[in-house]
């Protein structure tokens, strides 16, 4: 472990409607601390001072809640790979070094203050077709429907996906295509998911395109900043159910 | 403490044999008819396994259900952290497992301070969770053969535990929150994004309602409802580290528990013995290694101080020592069960060789969890393909790749099995009011095995409450929706408020967080792990100081009521944290006994096994609050009465 000092560059907004901007602040730490930690030391110097502490989404700091957020040297969740912002250690960085933290930029995620967003937009997406239309009580039993390992495979790996914006965050278009198709991607791989199969595809993809998302051009870059890996494959397989979805109509 | 005889608790366990209790209470039990349950408003406070599962639920089945999560969308709860898996006595791998056999293990495991028929109910529906599960598309891990996958947890000697990767919570939260969507989507459900429950709000003696703070505009608003479901989870925090997410507190259930609802168990708090230990004084929260890890991991300090010391001090690592100098303490002391004793167990036996200085780290509070052994057997590949996520995130926590290097852990605060007391049908001593999942007691006893957290969430919120709730709200069919504008909300809605400007007030000099820390040091220390009469009261006259200390010298910055205030949230749940700091302390000092995750160092056995007093504490211990945070609360017995289960001593040694 080494102490270090960084320069934090942070932008602070006091609220949606108010004009933001950087602020910079001074910070020891060390390396085995964490980023967001490093935010807590830097917010308990504020509250002593009798300053409003920065505001930042953060809650489970195991990478699986998807409430952190943080756009950090120009990277969504910073510079590590598949990692979330609370994964990020401070070893990554250098003593002296400038860190640039900025909120999610995205019409779609308008600032609340400081550097937490407003993503409900993708709880809308989901409540347009994210599931399976059934009641509770009358499944059968659960081994009664095998399911190729394989399919089961990658559908956990789309189903993996933690909901955190950051492949809105890291796209040019705002675009939320990754997240959408790791959803679709999820039914559409498993039996249960095929009676709504198209009716999910074209639901959902509506519903993101209401809500002010950016189109996809397949530059990929979400794919290569999202903290769980998930694939660009998903989007291919997004757009073969939609317009498999649309011949149908 | 004053215990109050005068009352007599009634559980409302419904007669005849353990096996047909829930089939005769399903039988006879009063039920609403479709038109009526429209006319019905309910109140789910939490969006974890046990809030998400419950307001879907009931929202199927006609009710209009009001649900509250204070993260920015219901899928952020806690439960979303849960690693390792779910348990079901499905015997899919036809090893010998039954209903009845889940039912005694979660009876022993808890070291028999559980209800009887509510685990029995527990084991019963758990194969209904999973064959809803799938239903849902939640994709559990699977066999070639396309059926499902199960692994081995603690406490038992089958494999009955279903997952999905190391990320069992996230699906099943998923699932559930998949369910939620479609009932938002119908407009069955309306939920309340970045909301706080402040408080309950009584008519007549029922809950009604609620006051909710809006966190974004930092305004109170009130809901009112036929009946409230609190669903918020357990009160680890008050330790200030623990394995549980920022967010996590225990202010809903202590508004309940001042209304008048009594608090059971708090002494029964679980420390988790596979956490990454401890590194310095800026840790926010410890990481829990999932104990799906001890299936393959084995659990080892030096058996010489001097290797020990060498750990300690820097110049040797775990894989240089010989196999012939390794203490595998676990299945030297329990050669039965190993390294998949149940939590409690593994967590003393790990504290017993620190204490003695056998530790591995630099604080000398760590032991290894070694996968050497795992390698070789299986190949790097198998066990990257089982571990992988975990050990990657280890690995980016601590620099140490757990390939190269055996694991350290060390246990940590993890689950409360405490919680609001609750009858059978999971109603509170208050009536209106239910609470399920962790934030009720039933069913863990004092010690909850693996893979059975998600399990109780799900059983409460799927298959209990949507049934047990219509037993109560069938006489309440001509009640109108209630109005919001009534005295009672008036006066709490006025009550928060000035809490929150009492706390503005105080302007002292300190930080809600450097006295939270203190406040988890005091419980660590002296209601952790190991306790003792002597420390119990030191540690109630410290909590008592602490107390003054956060009336008279916090620092909130800010204002109430216009916008956002972090700090301002913070410290209305501290003020709580103490509280229940306290009701822990009470709870662990008046039982005289060590059971489960309560351990006093004077009730040992000569071996170091905890000593239980059937004789004198074979009950719930539900406390009644006394109208002031500074009074003492007073005891009511709940006797548990056993009619399946011989109760006996624990032993997992053969």
């Amino acid at each position: 472990m080494a102490n270090i000092t960084v320069n934090l560059k942070v932008w602070r907004q006091a609220g949606p409607k108010e004009q933001g901007q950087f602020k910079t602040y001074t910070v020891a730490t060390d390396t085995d601390t964490s980023f967001l930690e490093t935010l807590d030391i830097l917010n308990e110097q504020l509250v002593e001072k009798g300053e409003e502490p920065i505001v930042f989404d953060h809650d489970c700091r195991e990478g699986i809640c998807g409430m952190c957020s943080l756009y950090i040297n120009g990277h969504p969740h910073g510079p590590a790979t598949g990692a979330t912002t609370c994964q990020l250690y401070m070893r990554r960085f250098k003593d002296g070094e400038t860190i640039t933290v900025e909120p999610w930029r995205s019409a779609a995620f308008p600032v609340i203050k400081d550097l937490m967003v407003d993503r409900n937009a993708f709880d809308k997406i989901q409540q347009a077709g994210g599931y399976v239309s059934f009641n509770c009580g009358g499944a059968q039993d659960a081994n009664a429907l095998p399911i190729s390992k394989e399919a089961a495979d990658l559908a956990m790996d789309a189903a993996s996906c933690i909901g955190c914006g950051a492949c809105v965050a890291a796209c040019k278009n705002g675009s939320a295509m990754l997240f959408v198709s790791a959803k679709v991607s999820q039914f559409a791989l498993l039996p249960q998911g095929q009676i709504e199969r198209a009716r999910r595809a074209r639901a959902m993809v509506k519903r993101m395109d209401e809500l002010g998302f950016g189109n996809c051009t397949n530059t990929g870059a979400c794919a290569a900043e999202c903290p769980k890996n998930i694939s660009l494959s998903n989007i291919a397989r997004l757009n073969r159910e939609f317009i498999n979805a649309k011949i149908k109509d | 403490m004053a215990e109050n005889k005068n009352i007599t608790v009634d559980s409302k366990i419904p007669a005849g044999p353990v096996a047909e209790k829930w089939t005769n209470y399903k039988a006879h039990q009063k039920l609403v008819n479709p038109a009526n349950k429209r006319r019905l408003d309910i109140i789910v406070v939490g969006t974890g396994l046990a809030g998400a599962s419950a307001a879907s639920t009931l929202a199927e089945m006609g009710f209009n259900v009001l649900n509250f999560n204070i993260q920015d969308s219901p899928r952020r709860a806690h439960s979303i952290a849960a690693q390792g898996g779910i348990n079901a006595a499905k015997n899919y791998q036809n090893d010998g497992d039954s209903v009845y056999r889940l039912f005694y293990d979660t009876v022993k495991g808890g070291d028999y301070r559980a209800r009887e028929a509510n685990v029995y109910r527990l084991a019963e529906v758990a194969n209904n969770i999973i064959d809803q599960c799938v239903a849902q598309g939640v994709p559990f891990a699977r066999e070639y053969g396309g059926l499902l996958a199960n692994r081995s947890f603690g406490g038992a000697q089958v494999s009955r535990t279903f997952y999905a990767k190391g990320q069992t919570g996230q699906q099943l939260l998923l699932g559930a929150y998949s369910s939620l969507n479609r009932q938002i989507e119908l407009g069955k459900v309306k939920s309340y994004n970045r909301y706080e429950m402040h408080d309950v709000v009584m008519i007549d003696g029922r809950a009604r309602g609620i006051i909710a703070k809006n966190l974004v505009t930092g305004k109170f608003e009130r809901f009112a409802a036929h009946a409230v479901v609190i669903a918020t989870g357990g009160y680890g925090n008050a330790f200030f580290l623990s394995t549980n997410a920022m967010a996590c507190n225990c202010s809903a259930a202590m508004a309940c528990y001042r209304k008048g609802a009594w608090f059971a168990n708090p002494a029964y708090v679980q420390i988790h013995p596979t956490c990454i230990p401890v590194h310095g004084d800026k840790q926010s929260k410890l990481t829990l290694m999932s104990e799906s890890l001890r299936n393959d991991g084995r659990i080892w300090v030096p058996k010489k101080l001097e290797d020990a010391k060498k750990l300690q001090e820097g110049t040797l690592k775990g894989s240089q020592i010989p196999e012939e100098d390794r203490d595998y303490y676990l299945e030297r002391r329990y050669p039965a069960f190993g390294n998949l004793v149940p939590r409690d167990v593994a967590s003393r036996a790990a504290k017993e060789r620190c204490d003695k200085g056998f530790g591995v780290n630099n604080t000398g509070l760590a032991v290894f969890l070694d996968f050497s052994e795992a390698i070789n057997r299986l190949g790097k590949d198998a066990v990257a393909q089982r571990y992988g996520n975990l050990f990657d995130m280890y690995e980016e926590i601590t620099d140490v790749s757990p390939y190269e290097e055996p694991m350290m852990i060390y246990p940590a605060i993890h689950y409360t099995m405490g919680g609001i007391w609750v009858d059978y049908e999971l109603q509170t001593s208050i009536k209106g009011l239910f609470a399920i999942g962790e934030c009720n007691f039933s069913d863990h006893g004092a010690n909850r095995l693996g893979a059975s957290a998600l399990m109780q969430g799900l059983a409460d919120g799927y298959f209990v409450l949507p049934y047990t709730i219509q037993n109560y709200l069938s006489d309440q069919i001509t009640v109108p929706h209630f109005q919001t504008n009534t005295p009672e909300f008036d006066e709490a809605e006025k009550q928060c408020i000035e809490a929150e400007q009492a706390l503005l007030n105080i302007k002292g000099k300190r930080s809600v967080d450097s006295i939270h820390k203190e406040l988890g040091h005091i419980l660590w220390d002296l209601v952790g792990m190991a306790r003792t009469k002597e420390g119990l009261e030191d540690a109630l006259g410290k909590l008592k100081a602490l107390r003054k200390e956060f009336e008279s010298n916090l620092f909130v910055p800010g204002e109430a009521g216009n916008g956002m205030n972090v700090e301002l949230d913070k410290a209305f749940r501290l003020k709580d944290f103490i509280t229940m700091g306290e009701l822990i302390a009470y709870d662990a000092l008046n039982r005289n006994e060590s059971c489960g995750g309560h351990f006093r160092e004077e009730f040992q056995t000569e071996e170091g096994e905890a000593m239980r007093d059937d004789a004198n504490y074979f009950y719930v211990a539900c406390w009644n609050y006394e109208g002031d945070d500074n009074a003492e609360p007073t005891l009511i017995k709940e006797p548990l009465e056993y009619e399946a289960i011989k109760v006996q001593t624990r032993n997992y040694k053969s």
